[in-house]
């Protein structure tokens, strides 16, 4: 047991902090905000754990949770979103004048949430994780209590979340009862070694657990939820959520798809390849009409989620490390943007119009450039992480026989180049009506601007650092 | 004679299926609801006859407890005392519902009049696994992580709500 905590210290030590967190709220002066302070140095500690762990590969808790490898490298993405999000957070909700330290303990909790997740070697744990994730989100998308659409946005989340998570935990359920264990491994070798009951309860449960996943990582045809709550939510909460949250999603599948699905064959892999085809081009073309930047980056969110899938219906050595090294590269580009959008937003929801953007190159050359280059690197054009994430994603496919679906994936591409060089064009080469607008002084925002910029050129330059520690998960 | 088991699984058995009819037969709601409270101390005692302590405790801290104080709020919030407010319509969606649950009888009849498991005494093994002990064990050994990782998700639901319902945090 001694050793059980060691090797699972990350998760062990988030969760002992976050719990903490709560006293060291109640403990100390309103005024100063040490929670702020206590969040950002509780998941600067949990990265250097998880760091530290990640050679320890194995599991911990009577075979409960994973410990090392690619959990531990999920861990240092999940912190590394959650400490971005709490610097751009800082300034914006003073700026809308409702900062509360709730908001703080809150993202602490999202972030132990999908570490809970990433180490999940359990479908229980994994149900957990997911839950903690989630009731942390739902509030944090309702945090502008007396906004209107931010209160729609958490009620529908709410609602519809509630719906997903019974599809599934019915998914489990009728794997359970069909293979009689929630252990992963065990899992994975009574179904190879046939050990089942009713194979259809089989393949009603992996389909309704599918359900469940696509909804939280808003793939189609479970994402009409998406643009409703990502536009209604605070702007930063929203960059976090589609970020971050995806990750977290991605990684609860990445465990099921790798024992269960990864064993039936390719009735599942056919069926994903069908929802990442989907997920590519509804969200990129419903995203060409959107007039609202918000709404514009949650299709393109939804459509992210479809290159994701890519890699799940390859299944093998390669989609896997470019999922991880998608997901990587995609924190950074999309937190990027939605950090950007909150520097224009005025008054919540004002200033978020695609027009509104006209002539920012004039006025704001830095957040114009800045805003270009995320828009650049989402749009997959090289040298931007962004390109290199697809490559891996579109190589899996097509060396594991799926070239019709690469070939959707490169004509959405192309699609999806349309209205992220739309919103360049916009800023570049229009003029402002009238005085053109103001972008507030970033404040704590600029260190994650700048981080995030640092990332995306990272990836891009040297893809090869992340994709062979990627790759060693996977051998 | 019959024994003193089957005696006592026949009376409660008469007053689980009495009060559950007494609680939609009922036109006041609180009514109803109070005899869904005796409904759940009779599960509590059928429980016990089949040995299951556990699932017993816990069906009269979290259902008559619990639950049932949320349902009488509910109803005191609502008010819906006056029982006009509960007129009851014919809609297309009752004939279903009737359909489904006639269908749900048969399926539970032929499988009790089908079928005789044979067995009169549960095996030790069964027994066993209904004491608070042996939950208690599983607990605290092989589920301690989901057991102790699960606190984590009651305090965000309960720091979410203080942060939803907080009145001084509305500008």
């Amino acid at each position: 047991m001694g050793m059980d905590f060691l090797t699972s210290a990350p998760i062990v030590l988030i969760s002992f902090l976050s719990v903490l967190c709560i006293v060291v709220d109640a403990l100390t002066p309103k005024s100063e905000r040490i929670t702020f302070y206590f969040a950002g140095f509780s998941m600067l500690a949990a990265m250097l754990m998880a760091a530290f762990t990640m050679p320890n590969t194995g599991t911990a808790f009577n075979g409960m949770i994973t410990t090392g490898g690619v959990a531990t490298f999920f861990d240092i993405l999940f912190c590394m979103g959650g400490l971005l999000t709490l610097f751009a957070a800082r300034p914006y909700i003073l700026r809308e004048n409702v900062e509360h330290d709730e908001f703080y303990t809150l993202i602490l909790y999202a972030v132990a949430g999908m570490m809970v997740i990433a180490h999940a070697h359990n479908l229980l744990i994994t149900f957990i994780g997911i839950e903690i994730m989630s009731v942390s989100f739902y509030v944090l998308a309702g945090y502008f209590r007396s906004n209107t659409k931010s209160v729609e946005s958490a009620l529908k989340y709410f609602l519809l979340g509630a719906f997903a998570t019974g599809f599934l935990v019915f998914g489990m359920s009728f794997l359970y009862g069909s293979t009689g264990t929630l252990d992963y491994t065990v899992m994975a070798n009574n179904i190879q070694s046939g050990m089942i009951n009713f194979p259809m309860l089989l393949s009603v449960g992996t389909g309704l657990l599918i359900v469940g996943l696509s909804f939280k990582m808003a793939a189609f045809p479970f994402h009409q939820w998406v643009p409703d709550v990502y536009e209604g939510a605070p702007t930063v909460v929203t960059g976090f959520m589609s970020t971050a949250g995806k990750a977290a999603s991605v990684s609860a599948l990445m465990p099921i798809a790798y024992a269960i699905i990864g064993e039936s064959g390719h009735q599942v892999a056919g069926l994903l390849a069908i929802i990442a085809a989907g997920t590519m081009l509804v969200g990129n073309i419903s995203a060409v009409v959107q007039q609202n930047i918000k709404r514009m980056l949650a299709y393109s969110s939804v459509a992210h989620a479809g290159y994701i899938l890519m890699g799940f219906v390859a299944n093998n050595e390669k989609g896997m490390t470019g999922i991880v090294y998608y997901v990587t590269a995609y924190l950074f580009m999309q937190l990027g943007a939605f950090v950007l959008v909150s520097l224009i937003e005025r008054n919540i929801d004002k200033q978020l119009e695609l027009r509104d953007y006209a002539g920012l190159s004039k006025k704001h050359p830095v957040i114009a450039a800045l805003m270009a280059f995320f828009m650049f690197s989402l749009a997959g054009i090289p040298p931007m992480a962004g390109f290199f994430g697809k490559y891996y994603l579109f190589i899996a496919a097509i060396e594991s026989g799926y070239t019709w679906l690469t070939i959707v994936a490169v004509i959405s591409s192309m699609i999806s180049v349309y209205f992220y060089i739309g919103l360049v064009v916009q800023m570049y080469f229009k003029d402002a009506e009238g005085e053109g607008i103001d972008a507030h002084q970033p404040g704590l925002a600029g260190l994650t601007l700048t981080v995030a910029t640092f990332f995306v050129i990272a990836l891009g330059i040297m893809p090869s650092t992340v994709e062979q520690i990627a790759r060693s998960f996977f051998k | 004679m019959p024994s003193l088991q089957v005696l006592l699984f026949i009376l409660l058995g008469i007053g689980a299926i009495a009060t559950s009819v007494a609680t939609i037969t009922r036109r006041n709601p609180v009514a109803s609801a109070m005899n869904l409270v005796a409904h759940f101390f009779m599960l509590f005692g059928l429980y016990l006859t089949l040995q299951a302590q556990f699932v017993a405790i816990v069906q009269i801290l979290v259902y008559a407890g619990a639950i049932m104080v949320l349902v009488i709020f509910v109803i005191m919030l609502l008010n819906l005392g006056k029982e006009q407010s509960l007129d009851e319509k014919f809609s297309p969606y009752k004939v279903l519902g009737m359909i489904m649950a006639s269908a749900f009888v048969v399926m539970m009849m032929s499988m009790i009049l089908g079928k005789p498991s044979g067995y009169t005494q549960l095996s030790d093994k069964a027994l066993a696994n209904g004491t608070t002990e042996s939950i208690g064990n599983v607990l605290f050994t092989q589920y301690l992580f989901p057991f102790e990782i699960i606190s984590l998700l009651l305090l965000a639901a309960l720091i979410g709500a203080v942060v939803l319902a907080n009145r001084t945090a509305v500008k």
